[in-house]
């Protein structure tokens, strides 16, 4: 048995610009002798899908599109996005919690495993600078899915997953002490991996990689994030 | 005299009295605890003891001997790498991630460039030489790897010969990470595009005789555990959960299958070409510590399967290339050991720096610059020796990961230390998490 | 001439020094520090193979108070440090620290917020040992180095004076961030 195939990419929308891209090394206005400071280009998420999307997604988008509505969450799903044979559903911040829940127990759906939630910053698209991205997998009808939900930064929160997969525990605190993303109704939404009393949440790109320079016989090398690269 | 400054020390605090001991002064708590009547103690256990498998730290709520309540501390070889890989190339990506689990290397790398290709859409043109080879290489690490879990897992119960043995058998098949790769861990090798360097002379031999000597030695170990009842009276019904506790808390690996459900990703969702080879997926249905054992040592002889499917293929591959053709991706040189010892590329320095002008730009292009991966994200998890293991890989276009996450089955598996070990005694945590078999790499990451 | 005519035989004479410095060096005892990868290294180096048996060294202490030697193995994260140095309080003198690996020494390849850049901010280092991770005969090598610097420590008034005479040396010395000629 092998993951159900899917068709070609479903039709998409154009794509989502989240930021823009300028200059070729990272470094601007007087400091930039590289001739490419007039370099200019939109950073482009995949867009929207329409359906069909092929293969055995139109299934799961309909089962989870007929179990929302019978549960009174029919908005839940703001878009779907279909990208290199992956499927991602955008889902409402409210309604997390409630579509975990139908996509674990729904028999056309049986997502069992949750295989933890992921982070992403992405600070220039205002109002959604946080994600928050999980990854679903069904046993029963062996596929993946993907949910990702937006959250602005300036109210950092969304429905903890724990109660329907309570996998989600540990990669919830985990997402918390890296993003500062608050999962509400967590058991005990405590820092995991930095120390408890560390301040801010580093991986996030407002956070500086925080090397030190290296200086070895009269050269200095700065940290990573500070040096001169392609952008 | 002066005051032992190592004295256990006694203070009290709202929440009772702590005690700070360290090393063998039980004396004063047992004191202490027998003026108080009370036969609760909270024991923190690590990160720096020698049985929990890596800088883990436990927090053990003790009544007697019975664990009441237990609670994992992690954290503490915390790293930063996928924090670090955002300011890399994609190429370089690799070298930070195979330091994650530092068990199984392979697998790290293998994921991630898993999910660059498919971000570069490029799935379908990795050369068969270079799946074989990935496929040859991650069997051998799950062999290593579940022999070091054997090996670390005897040592913290006391079986100390089953330690030697298995860093014995361990340091053959280092040998041969050694002369394909040219590095004992830490490989870097598995690119995105394929591998870094094609198999050196001989090779295939080498893994035959090694093939051939593991399956005397791997009897070995039946003889010595499988049976033995010690080994028995202290694995078996220990670290118990079942299908639906494993689920609940996403165990996969051989948590998983201990419970008598064959779930496999390289059978179920095969990557690389797995649905070629022939072997099968091992379960065992009493869903403890022994049926975890009895898995790895059984995986074990199904990889030795695997290895020599691969080696057979690989024999009638001789030449064939193991980088994606396409030069905007592939690494432009195949390193060879020079006179001088150093291992270059004398063929391509001839030709970038003496014969092609644009053969130079396009080599620096490609090396500080990189490629630019297309935007979204990919997310193809491999069945690596401990469970699912995935990466989360982000693109905004760039010639660096925007964001990679990497999620390791270490981290989740551990999670069930509590279930597996409260109520049971207090040697049983041990066997528990040994059998979980956590990379505290790759937990903390 | 001396004493050493009137001896019988199968007798040696030695300095105290010499004799304190042979018994500390053949009996030196690592403390099981093992953090990362290299920690596996140097569990492979105490197995069959590499032996680590053959210079009396196979018994890794689980407890700092009987160990004379703490291999730092691996990264020290800023949340591993505190716990570090509570170790390394725990041993008793003499004790001597070897950074094992890059990432112990210098923070490696790990130059950012999670990982302490170099385990020298936290403990006094005697022996550096590069490698990413160090190979188990680069890891005998170093702690037979450090095995020789055991045998010809000073004892008493002279190990006083030994340390003040190396720290005048360290103060005197130029900082490898003055030191000129880049790179080499
Ligand atoms: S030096 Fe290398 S091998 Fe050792 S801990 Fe650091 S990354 Fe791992």
């Amino acid at each position: 048995m092998t993951l159900e195939p899917t068709g070609p990419d479903a039709a998409t929308a154009p794509g989502e610009v989240i930021a823009r891209r300028e200059g070729m090394f990272g470094v601007h206005g007087t400091g930039d002798t590289s001739g490419y400071g007039g370099l200019s280009t939109h950073v482009e998420l995949p867009g929207a899908s329409t359906p069909p999307y092929g293969g055995w997604m139109d299934e799961v988008a309909t089962a989870l599109q007929a179990a929302a509505a019978a549960a009174g969450v029919e908005s839940a799903v703001e878009k779907v996005v279909v990208y290199r044979g992956e499927i991602t559903f955008f889902i409402r911040r409210e309604d997390i919690a409630a579509v975990a829940k139908l996509l674990r127990d729904d028999v056309l759906l049986r997502f069992e495993l949750c295989s933890g939630v992921s982070g992403v910053h992405y600070p220039d698209d205002a109002g959604r600078e946080l994600h928050a991205v999980y990854h679903l997998l069904s046993m029963t009808h062996n596929r993946r899915i993907r949910l990702e939900v937006t959250i602005p930064d300036a109210d950092p929160h969304v429905d903890s997953v724990c109660a329907t997969y309570p996998t989600a525990d540990w990669h919830e605190r985990e997402t918390f002490d890296f993003f500062g993303i608050i999962f509400d109704g967590h058991p005990a939404l405590t820092r995991i991996q930095m120390p408890d009393d560390w301040p801010g949440h580093p991986q996030r790109k407002d956070y500086p990689l925080g090397g030190i320079p290296v200086e070895y016989k009269g050269a200095t090398v700065p940290p990573p994030d500070e040096r001169r690269s392609y952008n | 005299m002066t005051a032992d400054p190592y004295a256990a020390t006694e203070s009290a605090t709202t929440e009772g009295k702590v005690y700070t001991v360290t090393g063998q002064d039980w004396d004063s708590i047992v004191a202490g605890i027998a003026e108080d009547h009370d036969d609760k103690v909270v024991v923190n256990m690590g990160p720096q003891h020698p049985s929990t498998h890596g800088v883990l730290r436990l927090i053990l709520e003790l009544e007697g001997e019975t664990v009441t309540e237990a609670r994992c501390g992690i954290g503490y070889l915390h790293t930063g790498i996928e924090k670090n890989m955002e300011f890399r190339t994609w190429v370089q990506g690799v070298t930070f991630c195979t330091r994650m689990d530092y068990l199984s290397p392979f697998f790290n790398e293998m994921t991630y460039s898993l999910g660059v290709e498919g971000l570069l859409d490029i799935s379908t043109d990795i050369p068969e030489k270079a799946q074989v080879m990935r496929v040859l290489l991650m069997e051998l690490n799950r062999i290593s790897s579940h022999l070091v879990c054997i090996a670390t897992g005897g040592m913290e119960i006391g079986a100390l010969t089953v330690m030697t043995i298995g860093f014995r058998e361990r340091e053959l098949v280092l040998d041969l990470f050694e002369l394909i790769t040219g590095l004992r861990m830490n490989h870097a090798f598995i690119r995105p595009g394929g591998v870094a360097q094609d198999m050196p002379a001989g090779a295939l031999d080498e893994i035959r005789d090694f093939v051939a000597l593991m399956k005397k030695r791997l009897p070995e170990y039946a003889d010595l555990c499988n049976a033995n009842p010690i080994f028995k009276a202290r694995l078996v019904d220990v670290g118990h959960l079942d299908l639906a506790g494993c689920l609940a808390l996403g165990l996969t690996g051989p948590p998983l299958r201990a419970t008598g459900y064959g779930w496999d990703l390289r059978k179920m969702q095969p990557y690389s070409g797995y649905e070629d080879y022939d072997f099968e997926v091992c379960t065992w249905d009493t869903a403890d510590s022994y049926g975890r054992f009895r898995i790895r040592l059984n995986e074990m002889w199904e990889s030795l399967k695997i290895v020599e499917q691969c080696v057979e293929r690989l024999a009638g591959l001789e030449g064939a290339p193991v980088m994606v053709a396409d030069k905007k991706i592939a690494w432009p040189s195949q390193l060879a050991i020079g006179s001088d010892g150093m291992g270059n590329s004398l063929d391509h320095i001839k030709h970038i720096m003496g014969e092609s002008m644009e053969g130079l730009i396009h080599h620096f292009k490609l090396v500080t610059e990189g490629f630019r991966v297309p935007a979204g994200q990919a997310y193809v998890p491999i069945e690596s020796p401990r469970g699912e293991l995935g990466a989360h890989v982000v693109s905004d276009g760039g010639t660096r990961p925007y964001r990679v996450h990497f999620r390791d089955p270490s981290f989740t598996n551990l999670q069930a230390t509590s279930v597996m070990s409260e109520g049971g005694m207090v040697a049983d945590v041990i066997v528990a998490i040994a059998s979980i078999d956590p990379v505290m790499g790759g937990v903390d990451r | 001439m001396g004493l050493e005519e009137k001896l019988p035989s199968g007798v040696l004479l030695t300095t105290v020094e010499g004799v304190a410095g042979y018994m500390r060096k053949a009996s030196f005892w690592p403390a099981t520090f093992g953090l990362a990868c290299c920690a596996i290294e140097m569990m492979t180096t105490g197995g069959p193979k590499y032996d680590l048996a053959r210079f009396g060294m196979e018994v890794f202490r689980a407890s700092p108070r009987q160990a004379d030697l703490m291999i730092v193995a691996g990264r020290v994260s800023q949340k591993m440090a505190p716990v570090l140095r509570q170790i390394y309080d725990q041993m008793p003198e003499p004790k001597w620290v070897l950074a094992m690996g890059v990432c112990a020494s210098s923070g490696g390849m790990f130059n950012n917020y999670a990982v302490v850049q170099g385990v020298d901010h936290i403990v006094p280092v005697d022996m550096y040992l590069p490698g990413c991770p160090p190979r188990p005969e680069m890891l005998i090598d170093a702690i037979l180095k450090l095995h020789d610097q055991v045998q010809h420590t000073k004892l008493g008034v002279n190990r006083l004076d030994e340390i003040e005479a190396d720290e005048a040396t360290a103060l005197a010395a130029v900082p490898t961030s003055q030191m000129k000629g880049l790179l080499r």
